[in-house]
């Protein structure tokens, strides 16, 4: 299909972005990859009178070093994580993870702001961000706030990001301590979205397994952690039966949809199966 | 290899026939520069949109234009009541019974629609962007009817109706029954008789058929002559049908199918847009060209398959089988197309597949819903016989306590026993089952496979292993001309070839078989160069284009190198004698004496003589030396038509991987052993197997056309209609046995079908033989991981899928398609 018509900037800055926006008109868009901003305009469900392309805005792209954090620029591409040795190093949950999301083609143009921004509940990048920690550096014509991941998913497809406001980076706490990740994605076909995934990391302390944290994708209107199966697993000897044990809480709290691939019921009960599977790689069991 | 040199005049070329030749015509179709039709750029040409209607059944109350024909760039607008009287009704050539019903299928709905996506008005604009705006502003009114979505619901008493102005919704009441006709024992009396009756319910879902290349049309008008491009599979037959249609004289109506991007039976169909652009173009004056987008043709493209199968064996406690009984729904969707009500029959003969069953009776109730008419997709009809046979084969094995293969053996025809007379009346022509099962249980390791099944379920491993068979037959080479005859089939199936020999001896050679991307070209030059003792890039095939090949009736049902090949094969033969005669006059030579061998006529024992046909071409072209009493012209003209159908057979084994936990499957290994007669080309036919098994595959593992409560197509993407990719698809061991075809010069049966039709049901019973021991005994398709969960752990067949699209992309797919939702629909409007 055809998108309807529509104005188009392309700053090459954040504050010239942010300008854009904001003259922008009613209906402004900000475009990243598009890759879910363009179907989703040629299908007409959106009709921005103005889209701001960010793809000029080399500030906003590539990954960088901060003393606690790695920072993720929000127009680095999926294959750009991919590649990304400060992400091998510090976050590989987000390369493995990234590494589900679709096909190549999609990967070189899709960004991981512009998944995080879109926040579909069957995007592989929220819960990972979750179980992360990530914090979210938001700019606006007021200037920056920084947002806890708890707090940036707010709903199906609606951020903590306000009109007029750019979401500019990710900061990914570097982890102290032997952690664990994991990502475990179930889905019909190599290029098809999670129809439950589990982001799991675990903190090993010897034989003990010290913490664990687990981000569970599709299984609500946003990604949600695991809170019962993460209290389970705080200093517990390592074993399978713990693990199991644990993963049994990873539906509670939960209000997954029910669509072609899965009722609810079915959908909880992936949820348990896929977060055993993910701690259990993490804990290196 | 020998040692001996032998002296280069009296080698024989390379023979053609068998060689692996890479297809001539994929640069230019895979790189895409080929002409596609929506390609094509006409001066002045019009770009058409069309609005569709969001609901699945209701009267028509207003359509109002009027925004539309103001808004810019919009020409004209149209809508059903304008070209009530000059439309028609969409063809229906196969009238299955007497006394079918045939609702009648506007291309433009007038006064009523019947499923959603159904044509109600054609923009044409300047440019395709005008015109898709404007679809937005036709503002159409329906009084809402009730929907009739589901068969077994519509063929009962009292059942709401799809169309009000007929009785019921049953638009056909088909039976065959072997003992009446004489080709078997009393069905009744046989059931009777049995020590073992098994009877189950198979569903066949409804598929898209998902080409690669979406639909499109062109049509120029030049005066009184219209040209019509279309990315069809079947331009000789649209020209009859448009003509009919439409009132456009045959021979005022030239239509050509460019380069075509796939079909898989999806075009082999008059669509309601060709009518539309034609009419479009005729009130006009100008060019138009109207292209679908990708939901435009899950949604409006005709689908396949959707049947509820009710099936009935009959066997003695040994496992001789007594009788088959087959009762079928078949959804023709709310309209009929081309062939729409003769799917169902085409498979009508081969529910007894290769068994020797002495009684076989079916009946076929052919049903109308508000739904996308089905039509052909690859296999048409026969996947369905194919599937029902192969599953309930397991199901008796499982009754009897029996190995499936044994069951399969005790019952199979015999090598010696061809040609075999079938229940179902029809002579298949050669083969040997046990050979092909033999190679098929090497290629994939079976004792092996066998081993580790059992220790798996030891175990209690969570990951089972199954072994799954088919081993089919298919009526191919479509079709004996008095057969479909017999079958009140509207038209033939022979087909058309001509060989032109230009002056330069190039070759070219002209098809009435129009192919959609299976290597025509290639394989057609392999045919001729062979024939004709000329190099093999010598000849060009022309196709696809009704002013070129005048004659023709396309591709489909593996009939383009049984029927189409043959075709071309007796043509070479005709040039060969003609250019006899002028040869036997340039040599002073008696034609008799003359021998005929890579390309060149010489006197029998008189060495160093000879003349090139490919030299003769150049004199007769000449004319100045001819004998008299002949026309200049070695070029020749031939028509085939089979006396029989051809019968591939193959058996496919299918080793799968059942998660216990998830229900995730997995094929592990994947073998066949086909035999399609003659191979002429290796490559190709190998290639034909893979593209079969993955679409087979695919409807048992992954795609469903689903429609929600209201009758809105919920898998408008392939968000939502899951297709897979080669990642997703085991390594394929394939080989061949080879009994010639008895009844064409080539000896090819046909492969286009084969793998589609065999996979299915070797992959369900892979999956149900791997948790068989579990209490499965059926899981419905396709077998998506939550169903099999469910047949695992809660019992029963898997039960519905939810009808909500996925919400990747904000649930577009749902939103794109539908227009009304309802408490019913469960569309998950809250998203
Ligand atoms: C075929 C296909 C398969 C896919 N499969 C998967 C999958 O398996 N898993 C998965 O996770 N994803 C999948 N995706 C989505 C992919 O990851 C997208 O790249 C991603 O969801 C959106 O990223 P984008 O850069 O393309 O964003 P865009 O499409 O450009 O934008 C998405 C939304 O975010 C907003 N936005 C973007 N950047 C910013 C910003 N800096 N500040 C504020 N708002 C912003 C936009 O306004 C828009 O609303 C798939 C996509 C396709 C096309």
């Amino acid at each position: 299909m055809i998108p309807a018509a529509f104005a188009y900037a392309r700053p090459t800055t954040i504050d010239e972005a942010l300008q854009a926006v904001a003259s922008g008109g009613e209906d402004v868009k900000i475009m990243a990859g598009g890759q879910s901003l363009i179907p989703v305009m040629r299908l007409r469900l959106a009709a921005p009178e103005t889209v701001v392309d960010l793809i000029k805005v080399a500030e906003l792209r590539g990954v960088r070093e901060e003393e606690d954090a790695i920072v993720i620029g929000a127009m680095t591409t999926h294959s750009d994580v991919l590649s990304d040795p400060l992400i091998a190093r510090y976050a590989p949950l987000i390369a493995e993870a990234t590494e589900t999301v679709a096909d190549r083609q999609v990967r070189h143009r899709g960004t991981f702001g512009g998944a995080l921004a879109h926040a579909d509940p069957a995007g592989d990048l929220p819960a990972v961000a979750l179980a992360l920690d990530a914090e979210f550096v938001i700019a606006g014509l007021a200037g920056r706030r920084t947002v806890p991941a708890a707090e940036f998913f707010v709903d199906y497809l609606t951020t903590a990001l306000e009109e007029g406001e750019l979401l500019v980076e990710i900061r990914v706490p570097k982890l102290h301590g032997t952690w664990g990740m994991h990502y475990e994605k179930f889905n019909r076909v190599a290029q098809a979205w999670s129809i439950v995934a589990v982001a799991a990391l675990v903190r090993r302390e010897g034989a003990r397994i010290a913490e664990v944290r687990v981000g569970l994708t599709n299984m609500g209107p946003t990604p949600l952690r695991a809170a019962g199966v993460e209290a389970a697993l705080v200093d517990v000897e390592a074993t399978p039966e713990a693990v199991a044990a644990a993963a049994a809480h990873a539906a509670e709290g939960t209000t997954p949809s029910s669509d072609l691939n899965a009722q609810a019921d079915y959908r909880e009960h992936l949820a348990i199966v896929l977060t055993r599977r993910a701690v259990t790689v993490a804990a290196g069991l | 290899m020998t040692l001996v040199e032998e002296p280069a005049a009296t080698q024989a070329p390379e023979k053609e026939i068998g060689k692996a030749r890479r297809r001539k015509e994929d640069a230019r179709l895979i790189t895409g520069k080929t002409t596609w039709t929506d390609n094509m750029v006409l001066p002045g040409m019009l770009h058409l949109a069309v609005v569709r209607s969001p609901v699945a059944h209701g009267k028509i109350t207003s359509v109002d234009v009027t925004a539309a024909q103001q808004a810019p760039g919009v020409i004209a607008v149209f809508t059903g009541r304008d070209f009530a009287e000059e439309q028609g009704s969409l063809p229906s050539a196969w009238a299955v019974t007497p006394d079918m019903v045939n609702p009648g299928h506007p291309s433009i709905a007038v006064d009523e629609v019947n499923h959603v996506g159904e044509a109600v008005a054609v923009i044409a604009a300047r440019t395709k962007v005008a015109a898709q705006d404007a679809v937005e502003l036709v503002d159409v009114d329906y009084d809402l009817l009730p929907v009739v979505l589901d068969m077994e619901e519509a063929v009962k008493d009292q059942a709401n109706l799809c169309h009000d102005h007929v009785d019921s919704n049953t638009c056909y009441h088909f039976v065959f029954d072997a003992g009446e006709v004489g080709t078997g024992a009393d069905t009744d009396q046989a059931f009777a008789d049995a020590d073992v009756v098994v009877s189950r319910r198979f569903v066949q879902q409804r598929l898209a058929p998902a080409f690669m290349e979406p639909r499109s049309v062109v049509v120029q008008p030049q005066g009184d002559n219209f040209t019509l491009w279309s990315s069809t599979q079947i331009p000789h037959i649209l020209r009859v049908m448009l003509a009919m249609v439409t009132g456009v004289p045959e021979h005022k109506l030239r239509v050509i199918a460019p380069d075509v991007g796939g079909g898989f039976g999806g075009k082999l169909q008059v669509i309601p847009e060709e009518v539309i652009s034609l009419l479009v173009a005729r009130r006009l004056g100008k060019p138009v060209k109207w292209t679908e987008t990708r939901s435009e043709s899950l949604m409006t493209a005709h689908h396949g398959r959707d049947q509820i199968q009710f099936v009935d064996v009959a066997a003695d406690r040994e496992g001789n089988v007594k009788g088959l009984r087959v009762r079928l729904l078949a959804d023709m969707g709310a309209y009929l197309r081309l062939i729409t009500a003769g799917i169902p029959a085409l498979g009508a003969f081969m529910y007894p597949g290769i068994y020797k069953f002495p009684a076989y009776r079916l009946e076929i109730d052919g049903v109308f819903t508000n739904k996308v008419p089905t039509d052909a997709y690859r296999g048409a009809g026969r996947p369905e016989a194919t599937f029902a046979v192969e599953r309930i084969m397991d199901e008796l094995a499982v009754e009897l306590g029996m190995d499936p293969l044994e069951l399969r053996r005790k019952n199979w025809i015999q090598a010696a026993e061809f040609p075999f007379t079938s229940v179902a009346g029809l002579s298949y022509d050669s083969g040997d089952y046990e050979m092909a099962t033999q190679q098929a249980l090497e290629l994939i390791g079976y004792d092996e496979l066998r081993e580790e099944q059992r220790r798996r379920r030891e175990s209690n491993d969570p990951v089972q292993l199954g072994i799954g068979f088919s081993t089919f037959t298919e009526m191919c080479g479509l079709a004996p001309s008095r057969v479909l005859g017999s079958l009140s089939f509207g038209a033939g199936g022979w087909e058309q070839a001509s060989i032109r020999m230009l002056p330069t001896g190039k070759v070219e050679v002209v098809t009435g078989s129009t192919p959609h991307g299976q290597g025509h070209e290639t394989v057609w030059s392999q045919l001729v160069a062979d024939s004709l003792g000329v190099p093999f890039d010598d000849v060009e095939v022309l196709h696809g284009d009704t002013a070129i090949s005048s004659r023709g009736l396309d591709t489909y049902g593996s009939r383009s190198l049984v029927v189409g090949g043959s075709a071309v094969v007796k043509a070479a033969e005709k040039v060969v004698a003609k250019a006899r005669t002028i040869a036997a006059h340039l040599l002073e030579a008696s034609e008799d004496d003359l021998d005929f061998s890579g390309g060149t006529f010489s006197v029998r024992g008189t060495p160093g003589t000879g003349i090139g046909i490919q030299e003769i071409a150049l004199g007769v072209w000449a004319a100045h030396n001819y004998p008299e009493g002949i026309e200049p012209s070695i070029d020749a003209e031939a028509a085939f038509d089979p006396e029989n159908f051809s019968f591939p057979h193959g058996t496919h084994i299918c080793a799968m991987e059942v998660d216990t936990e998830t229900g995730l499957v997995k094929i592990r290994k994947y073998a066949c052993v086909d035999d399609v007669g003659t191979i002429v080309n290796p490559l190709i036919v190998e290639g034909q197997v893979h593209g079969g098994l993955a679409q087979g595959i695919s409807q048992a593992l992954y795609e469903e056309a689903v429609y929600d409560a209201d009758g809105n197509l919920t898998t408008g993407t392939f968000v939502d209609y899951l297709l897979p990719s080669a990642a997703d698809l085991p390594h394929f061991d394939t080989g061949n046995t080879v009994h010639a075809a008895p009844g064409n010069p080539i000896g090819a049966k046909g492969v286009g079908e084969a793998g589609c039709i065999a996979s299915t049901p070797a992959v369900v019973n892979a999956a149900l033989d791997a948790v068989r021991h579990l209490g499965v005994s059926d899981i419905l398709m396709p077998l998506t991981p939550e169903r099999v969960w469910r047949a695992i752990h809660q019992g029963g067949d898997g039960g519905d899928r939810a009808t909500a699209g996925t919400n990747a992309y904000g649930g577009a797919s749902t939103e794109t398609t539908s227009g009304v939702a309802t408490d019913a629909s469960s569309l998950g409007g809250d998203r």
